[in-house]
């Protein structure tokens, strides 16, 4: 059992219903401990992006506790989410500027992150210029900036094809592994969610809640040639099932991705 | 320049005036008779009688300095109060709710009807011109303003209320600069309205030094034709000025950024 310090974030019976009268989440527990890679993955309109925006103080709860350890806090949306107007660099210091951190700090951190994303030599792009992968690599950059140690991904790979996805997800593996954070990444392919997480959590169709987990024992980092390893696939099947059962049955989740 | 600029950018317009110039011609030459020729006299005529003759060109060219002055100085003032309104009404909802209403019955009030009033507080002088040219330059100034501010997305506001940006941090590091183009286009269109506005109110008021509007009103009334063209071609000459020179600081403030794709119109 690990020691009460070690719990970054725990809800407890968590509902949101909206003011019209919409129920995203209910009776939603979950627990996540210090340096864990959990995955979040459910049926669409499930409540996912609920459950994030309900961590990051985003959204208050309308039943049960949400209690977030203090510490420094990344997000990640399912769009880029960046300002046309301004270079890649002045994209990922914005954040650093909100947080008053003085201009030479900021433009080394800058340097710093633009090298860990790959990004490198586009500094001086504007968004329009950059592809999908590419944007989603600035706004990965963005929040690294501030060095989160808990970290919220919703979707952030969904609108990517499978190759630059493939890709983004083995550096994520990288990322983790050398940077120590606390990671709740959402995600529709179950593949990413095994692939990454060191425990997949599955959430029911709306409102959601916890049906199931499966712990994933691979270490980090991770090679890439491990999704193709029967352990895997074995793993990814399990999430499947729960989804599928999750669901009524009526959803085609794939394991591929 | 290349030829193909030259082709596609500048032939278009430069055939439809020679269209115009011609249909002009016709009517001026061989639709009218000789001794009714005066209610449409030739362009060449024009230029002739309202722009080389120097008696007839001085007033002219004082007109125009005057109504461009009227026109600046009410484009400025409607830029500022207009900006600021917006500002306002984009920062609390009753603020909006209260005013935008009557930002739009001020752009339909016929300001014909305010000329006496307006006349009466403030007398028939320049004041007077501008005011109307505010009134009339205002509110696409303030629809451009709060359309603009609040055209940034949720998720852009999500995260700076995620690093707790307080209200003026939001405004200037989101909000202004995602306003630009729609504010931009606003204060573009202000600045054409602004020299009808300083025409129309110089019609209007009619007293004091003439501007182009009170130039038009005496050419008319003396069926000087020559002179009445000419005075309305300085007018369009000094809204299209406007309009170009909003376009150049358009192009030069958004446009590394916005609408940074093509045009998908077929050519
Ligand atoms: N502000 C809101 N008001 C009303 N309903 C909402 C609001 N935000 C989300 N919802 C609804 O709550 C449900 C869960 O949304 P979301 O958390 O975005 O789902 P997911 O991310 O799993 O697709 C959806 O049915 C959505 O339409
Ligand atoms: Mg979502």
């Amino acid at each position: 059992m690990p020691a009460p310090d070690d719990v970054m974030l725990a809800l407890a019976s968590v509902g949101r219903t909206f003011v019209d009268g919409t129920a995203a989440v209910r009776d939603l527990n979950l627990r996540v401990h210090r340096g864990e890679f959990v995955s979040v993955v459910g049926p669409s309109g499930c409540g996912k992006s609920t459950l994030l925006r309900l961590v990051s103080g985003l959204e208050p709860a309308t039943a049960g506790t949400v209690d977030v350890a203090p510490c420094r806090l990344g997000y990640v949306f399912q769009d880029p989410t960046l300002l046309p107007w301004r270079t890649v660099t002045r994209n990922v210091e914005l954040l650093a500027e909100l947080e008053g951190i003085p201009r030479d700090e900021r433009r080394r951190r800058v340097a710093q992150v633009l090298d860990l994303v790959g990004l490198t030599g586009f500094g001086r792009a504007r968004p329009a210029a950059l592809s999908g992968g590419m944007r989603m690599r600035a706004s990965l950059a963005r929040s690294l900036v501030l060095e989160p140690e808990l970290f919220l991904l919703d979707e952030p790979f969904g609108a990517l094809d499978e190759l630059t996805r493939e890709r983004l997800n083995d550096e994520m593996v990288a990322l983790f592994t050398d940077s120590a954070f606390t990671a709740l990444f959402v995600t529709h392919s179950v593949a990413e969610a095994v692939f990454l997480s060191s425990r997949v959590v599955v959430l029911s169709p709306r409102p959601g809640h916890v049906v199931g987990e499966v712990t994933v024992p691979f270490p980090y980092p991770r090679p890439g040639h491990l999704r193709f390893t029967p352990e895997f696939g074995r793993l990814a099947s399990r999430v499947s099932d729960l989804l599928r059962d999750a669901d009524g049955g009526n959803a085609d989740w794939t394991v591929s991705a | 320049m290349s030829l193909a600029v030259l082709r596609t950018r500048w032939l278009p317009p430069a055939v439809a005036l020679a269209v115009f110039l011609g249909l002009w011609y016709l009517v001026s030459d061989v639709v009218l008779d000789a001794d009714r020729r005066f209610l449409l006299p030739p362009p060449d005529a024009v230029v002739e009688v309202a722009f080389l003759d120097p008696v007839n060109r001085a007033p002219l060219l004082r007109g125009l300095a005057l109504s461009a002055t009227v026109a600046l100085v009410g484009f400025l003032v409607a830029a500022v109060l207009g900006i600021a309104i917006g500002t306002a009404m984009s920062q609390a909802r009753w603020v909006e709710r209260s005013l935008y209403p009557y930002a739009v019955f001020l752009q339909c009030v016929p300001i014909l009807a305010l000329v006496p009033v307006i006349g009466f507080w403030f007398d028939f002088g320049l004041t007077s011109r501008v005011i109307v040219t505010v009134l009339i330059a205002l509110f696409p100034v303030i629809s451009g303003t709060l359309f603009g501010l609040q055209s940034a997305d949720r998720g852009q506001h999500d995260l700076l209320s995620l690093h707790r940006a307080s209200r003026v941090t939001r405004l200037l590091k989101l909000q202004f600069p995602s306003a630009l183009p729609a504010l931009l286009t606003g204060l573009q269109v202000a600045a054409t309205l602004a020299v009808v506005g300083a025409v129309v109110g110089d019609l209007f008021f009619k007293q004091g030094t003439p501007g182009i509007g009170v130039l038009i009103d005496m050419y008319r009334a003396r069926l000087q034709t020559e002179q009445l063209l000419g005075a309305a071609l300085l007018a369009c000459l000094l809204g299209v000025a406007a309009f170009s020179l909003l376009g150049l600081l358009i192009r030069a403030t958004t446009g590394g950024w916005h609408g940074a794709t093509a045009d998908h119109r077929p050519r």
